[in-house]
């Protein structure tokens, strides 16, 4: 014990140099830990893009391809499927409630979401947060729109805005319908997800833009007006996609085989989460690369440390020649470096992850606001407690080396010091 | 005739297999309590012979017993310990620890001898009571002295600190390695008076090393290395 008194008093005496020392491994420690800590985040985040939806049912395709254009708005549909086949699966007694989603128009480049008042009901995002209208009312006239954050804040708009729906993803003149202009009913709050990036109708004004169209184009010589749309029926014959809840979660695998069997139109069922950790996988590859790039930080904070280390140990050899004229054995010696070496990694981890809190909670409402990912600030999590454990490891595995150093020069030197 | 603390025999050192003797001794006694002047000029096996009694090193032929313990039977680590219980050790220069206190450097060779520990303890109300009662001995007893950084003591002061961790615990030994070059002259003196002083109280007997001849009378007794240091005077006819 007295030898780590040694150290810490030696430590306190080299302070500047031991505090950039310090500082360096706890920087290295609080990139290592954050970086780790967002990446979980995030992933979290990600797989609960879509949460509180059992399956996603839509044509026959991949489900990486009906995940990306049915809730990431990315790329079309192959096919849609017809309003029968989504009332069938509706009336499965499984399911719960079913909410449609039909794709196909944009407005300045921005997905034009058809879909019913149960989409705000049963939308759930980032563990099991609700959709919240920020300002205005959810849809209640057949061209009411409801436009995500993102929508709002980069185009500028204000509740009672009018706005045109163009046909396709492509914003170009002829294929606008401008005929029957939407307004702004109601903005949602910031969520993170592609929800920010929609602009919302409802399932029947979708129909309803689309009745004087045939094959993405307006039908020569037919012009039905907005106010005559309105006394047709507006049920859909086809929608893109389907958000499905279940009674019980057990009845997962049943359902979707069911949906998989449907005789009568060849469709997919896919689970959200699966189809969001496979895309991840895919996507996954940057957020490795950066748990790399810190990894690295910290092996240069514990060289740094090697180095002051063992630049320190010439200096004092005479220092250890003292300790050994009082009776310090080799061994103390090396217990000495080995000490500061242990007390420069865990002061660093511990400054790291202080550090690394403090970020949090300044972070944690800029963070949330400006991306929508919300990080929690919780105890460190096992795995958290393991990478920390690994750097005051390789900290002490480092400190070795000049202990083991300042061991042999101690040996050799004994009492007198040859420099 | 008093006990004998230190008895070498026929003992031969040379740094590795192969290399020149560098010291060639076929006897030197020194009797407990004695105060002993070794004139070593520098080349006369001087620092070889205070590793060798100290335990540092180990002879490659001979015997060097200190307090009737044959060094050469010890282990390393039971040399350090040996050291460590048994023997104070004074530096030319450069004694201290330059990140402990006064007091604590004078304190340090508790904490790597039980027995000296106990020693200082019997002396003393505790290890700070008997460090300081030292620096006094010493004229070190200003308060003030002992919280200042030993870097800020002058060299004599930063020796007599030196001898009053030397003597921190009664080793029965007490080896001084040029401590007093470093002083001016009429400092050199002085410092050896209180150095006696002290060893006569606690009867320990003192090594004194020194290429200064002029130190020599003030001394029970004096050794030239260079006269019984065999391979000294190989070396010098060669």
């Amino acid at each position: 014990m007295a030898i780590f008194s040694l150290a810490w008093k030696s430590l306190i005496n080299r302070r500047f140099t031991a505090l950039l020392t310090v500082l360096s491994i706890a920087l290295s420690v609080t990139l290592l830990v954050g970086v780790e800590r967002l990446r979980t985040e995030a992933r979290a985040s990600f797989a609960n893009t879509l949460s509180g939806t059992d399956l996603i049912v839509g044509a026959r395709s991949g489900p990486v391809q009906l995940l990306l254009y049915s809730v990431f708005r990315i790329g079309d549909a192959t096919n849609n499927f017809s309003w029968q086949s989504y009332r069938d699966i509706a009336a499965m007694p499984k399911v719960a409630w079913t909410v449609p989603i039909s794709l196909g128009d944009s407005h300045r480049g921005f997905r034009v979401l058809g879909t019913t008042p149960g989409y705000f009901e049963h939308y759930r995002y980032a563990r099991d947060r609700q959709l919240v209208i920020a300002e205005g009312q959810p849809f209640a006239d057949l061209y009411d729109a409801v436009l995500g954050a993102e929508v709002a804040e980069k185009l500028g708009y204000r509740i009672g805005d009018p706005i045109v729906v163009a046909h396709g993803a492509s914003d170009v003149s002829f294929a606008r319908h401008d005929d029957k202009p939407f307004k702004v009913i109601g903005i949602l709050a910031r969520t993170g997800t592609p929800v920010d990036r929609t602009v919302h109708v409802s399932l029947e004004a979708i129909e309803a833009i689309h009745v004087d169209w045939q094959s993405g184009a307006p039908i020569r010589g037919l012009s039905i007006s907005a106010e005559q749309a309105r006394a047709m029926d507006l049920t859909p014959k086809a929608i893109t996609a389907a958000l499905v809840g279940l009674k019980s979660k057990i009845a997962t695998f049943h359902v979707q085989r069911a949906v998989n069997d449907y005789a009568e139109e060849p469709l997919s069922a896919i689970l959200p989460g699966v189809a969001l950790s496979q895309l991840w996988d895919l996507i996954g590859i940057a957020e490795n690369a950066l748990l790399i790039v810190s990894v690295f930080v910290v092996v240069v904070g514990l060289i740094g440390m090697l180095t002051a280390l063992l630049m320190s140990l010439n200096e004092r050899r005479r220092e250890m020649a003292i300790l050994r004229s009082v009776g310090a054995r080799p061994g103390h010696v090396f217990a000495l470096i080995m000490g500061e070496a242990g007390v420069l990694t865990l002061l660093g981890a511990l400054f790291g992850v202080g550090l690394l809190y403090l970020l949090l909670l300044v972070g944690q409402p800029i963070v949330e606001s400006r991306f929508g990912l919300f990080i929690e600030i919780g105890v460190l999590s096992a795995h958290e407690w393991k990478l920390l454990a690994t750097v005051v490891g390789a900290g002490f595995l480092v400190g070795v080396i000049p202990s083991y150093r300042a061991y042999r020069l101690s040996l050799a030197d004994g009492l007198s010091v040859r420099v | 005739m008093r006990p004998l603390i230190i008895d070498v025999k026929d003992l031969e050192f040379r740094w590795q297999p192969g290399a020149p003797t560098v010291l060639s001794i076929d006897a030197f006694q020194v009797s407990a309590g004695e105060c002993l002047f070794i004139k070593g000029p520098s080349g006369s096996g001087k620092s070889t012979l205070l590793s060798l009694l100290s335990g540092v090193t180990t002879a490659v032929a001979g015997s060097v017993r200190v307090m009737d313990q044959a060094l050469e039977g010890l282990g390393s680590v039971q040399r350090d310990h040996f050291r460590a219980d048994h023997i104070g050790y004074i530096f030319q220069m450069f004694n201290l620890i330059p990140y402990l206190s006064v007091v604590e450097n004078v304190m340090l060779p508790c904490q790597f001898s039980t027995r000296r520990r106990a020693n200082a303890l019997r002396r003393g109300d505790g290890l700070e009571a008997e460090a300081r009662r030292l620096l006094h001995h010493l004229d070190m007893d200003h308060a003030d002295l002992h919280r200042r950084a030993v870097t800020t003591l002058s060299v004599g002061q930063q020796q007599r600190v030196a001898a009053a961790r030397a003597l921190m615990g009664a080793p029965e030994l007490l080896i001084a390695d040029e401590p007093t070059s470093s002083l001016d002259a009429d400092r050199r003196e002085s410092f050896i008076r209180l150095l006696f002083d002290e060893c006569r109280g606690a009867g320990t007997t003192l090594i004194f090393v020194s290429h200064d001849a002029s130190l020599e009378p003030l001394f029970d007794r004096s050794i030239d290395l260079a006269e019984i240091n065999r391979a000294a005077r190989v070396a010098e006819a060669a």
